[in-house]
């Protein structure tokens, strides 16, 4: 058998124009029971929350939107010291965390101490509960009463969260770096690098574009941890909102507080999949396994 | 180049592709196309393979070969024609994947093995969650086709701490424990260490002889002598010859089979 000459243009034969017109119709039938399922869905969440015999209580002390405009501007003031917050405590985390997780990968005899002092912080702020690092930074450190030592309270909230974070992150961080196989720094070694090199331009680079899914799910929780430096009296969103569900005997504000911190965190972790997708981080390893469109 | 396999001197010669449109054929490959982007992979392709035939495609990488298979067994979608599997049109969006699939074996070129299981469960995955099999018989017929493939004594072992060789037996035991009415290798020696290769070729010469009906992709001439009742050479994604192994290899008619074979000799 010989070749047939080579096709000059192609066109769907009728077979496939059937099949494209099948797909077609099923993707609209699909994005049709997707909306009919979501509004049924809806629909029954309202009714049922609204059917509620004490709903309309509920609705008076808990959505009231003259309270909620009134109390906006406090919360919305508190809420910047959050983000504040949140900005500074993050970068501090990261490179604390990651001089950590360093630490704990370096080899040699020499560096024993330093491995042994960055394990049992970890094992230590990993199981301290955040609330009791912030009582016992917030309240135990102004009593040493040594010269240099802020003692405002955002400071020091600061840096309870900074500690408990850091052996969180830390640990994230190690696990993407021991998540890359040996064979890339074998390669690295083979081409002459350093260790230090390998590990700062091969393993690092990929380490940390695996972890960034996890350290975004780690800077979300910050973001809401944040509020409980409140209890050391810093008026944050969520001290403001007491203060002002106090003033107008009302819980509104809590709810003004909370959808604030809600709106704070979703455009956080659109971001981050924007940045992820654009960078190919995620279809990275997809690629490799020769993903198909599996029906 | 490997060493023969030992179906070589008992390759039956079955009937050439019969002109009659390929009824009846096993797998009836028709006008199948298939584009990624701007490039064309597949072009209006034909071919048919018919129960207990084994069928080799030959040719560079790159001319379609495991797209080819790929598109068999629904990994890939076609753009363009049909292709029938035991009468049923499978390029049919209505068609279940997962039914088509059960009916096919497939064996890649880094064997895919899943790491985290042992080889015995493995090889009973599928019986277990495809096909419903109880425990007790899916441990006994995998074990019955680990012995086939000559590793019952690494039931227990896990993917890792066997050879390449190994592995890729283990491999075809997965695809053909569920008694597949096709099986499809996909260069299945190409990721294997030269001296390893002959104890697998050797396995499929064996299935053959069984009457295992395959669609083989592959570099290894040798085999593809031995073993094809039908040798295929595709080039850019189309068939540019076909017919018994010892007319496409020792006799092609094609210039473009000619070069092809050329260069894979003169390598």
């Amino acid at each position: 058998m010989t070749a047939a000459p080579p096709t000059a243009e192609w066109a769907p034969s009728a077979v496939q124009r059937e099949r494209l017109a099948y797909r077609r119709a099923r993707g609209r039938r699909s994005t049709l029971v997707a909306l009919a399922s979501t509004l049924a869905c809806a629909a029954v969440a309202w009714l049922a929350l609204t059917s509620a015999p004490g709903w309309p209580r509920v609705r008076a002390s808990f959505f009231d939107p003259e309270v909620a405009l009134e109390s906006l501007p406090r919360v919305l003031q508190g809420l910047w010291l959050n983000v504040r917050v949140m900005a500074v405590c993050a970068v501090v985390i990261v490179v604390v965390a990651l001089a950590l997780a360093l630490a704990r990968t370096l080899r040699g005899p020499a560096f024993l101490p330093l491995r042994i002092a960055a394990t049992a912080y970890v094992d230590v702020f990993r199981g301290l509960p955040l609330l009791l690092v912030l009582l016992l930074v917030g309240f135990g450190v102004p009593g040493l009463r040594l010269q240099g030592i802020p003692a405002s309270a955002v400071v020091l909230g600061g840096a309870a969260l900074v500690l408990t974070y850091s052996a969180y992150v830390a640990e994230v961080f190690r696990a993407g770096i021991e998540s890359v196989h040996p064979s890339q720094v074998a390669a690295a070694r083979a081409l002459g690098l350093t260790r230090g090199q390998a590990l700062r331009h091969v393993v690092l680079p990929q380490a940390v574009r695996r972890v960034v899914p996890p350290l975004l799910n780690d800077l979300v929780a910050l973001s809401k941890d944040s509020g409980l430096i409140s209890i050391l009296g810093a008026v944050d969103a969520v001290r403001a909102a007491q203060i002002q569900t106090a003033t107008h005997a009302n819980f509104t504000p809590y709810v003004v507080a909370g959808v604030l911190f809600v709106l704070l965190t979703i455009p956080l972790t659109r971001f981050t999949d924007a940045l992820a997708r654009r960078s190919g981080w995620l279809g990275a390893q997809g690629a490799l396994a020769g993903a198909g469109p599996l029906r | 180049m490997t060493r023969q396999p030992q179906a070589a001197e008992t390759a039956t010669t079955l009937p050439a592709p019969a002109p009659d449109g390929g009824a009846g054929a096993l797998l009836r490959v028709r006008g199948v196309r298939k584009a990624f982007g701007d490039h064309v992979v597949l072009d209006d392709l034909d071919l048919d393979v018919h129960a207990h035939q084994v069928v080799v495609l030959v040719g560079a990488s790159g001319s379609g070969k495991s797209t080819l298979l790929r598109c068999v067994n629904l990994l890939e979608e076609v753009d363009d024609g049909v292709i029938e599997v035991e009468g049923r049109d499978v390029t049919d969006p209505r068609a279940d994947a997962d039914a088509v699939r059960a009916r096919i074996g497939t064996v890649f070129q880094a064997y895919n093995l899943f790491p985290h299981l042992r080889v015995l469960d493995n090889v009973t995955l599928a019986l277990r969650l495809v096909h419903r099999a109880p425990r007790a018989e899916a441990d006994q017929r995998a074990l019955a086709m680990l012995e086939r493939v000559g590793l019952a004594d690494k039931a227990r072992a896990f993917p890792d701490q066997l050879s390449g060789g190994q592995q890729q037996r283990v491999a075809i035991a997965r695809a053909l424990v569920t008694q597949p009415a096709l099986m499809l290798l996909d260069e299945v020696t190409s990721a294997l260490d030269p001296e390893l290769v002959g104890e697998v070729l050797d396995l499929l010469g064996e299935l053959k002889d069984e009457g295992t009906t395959m669609l083989v992709a592959t570099h290894e001439m040798a085999f593809a002598r031995h073993v094809a009742d039908e040798v295929v050479f595709l080039h850019e994604g189309r068939v540019h010859e076909r017919g018994a192994p010892e007319q496409v290899l020792d006799d092609p008619r094609e210039p473009r089979t000619q070069e092809f074979l050329r260069r894979f000799r003169g390598a």
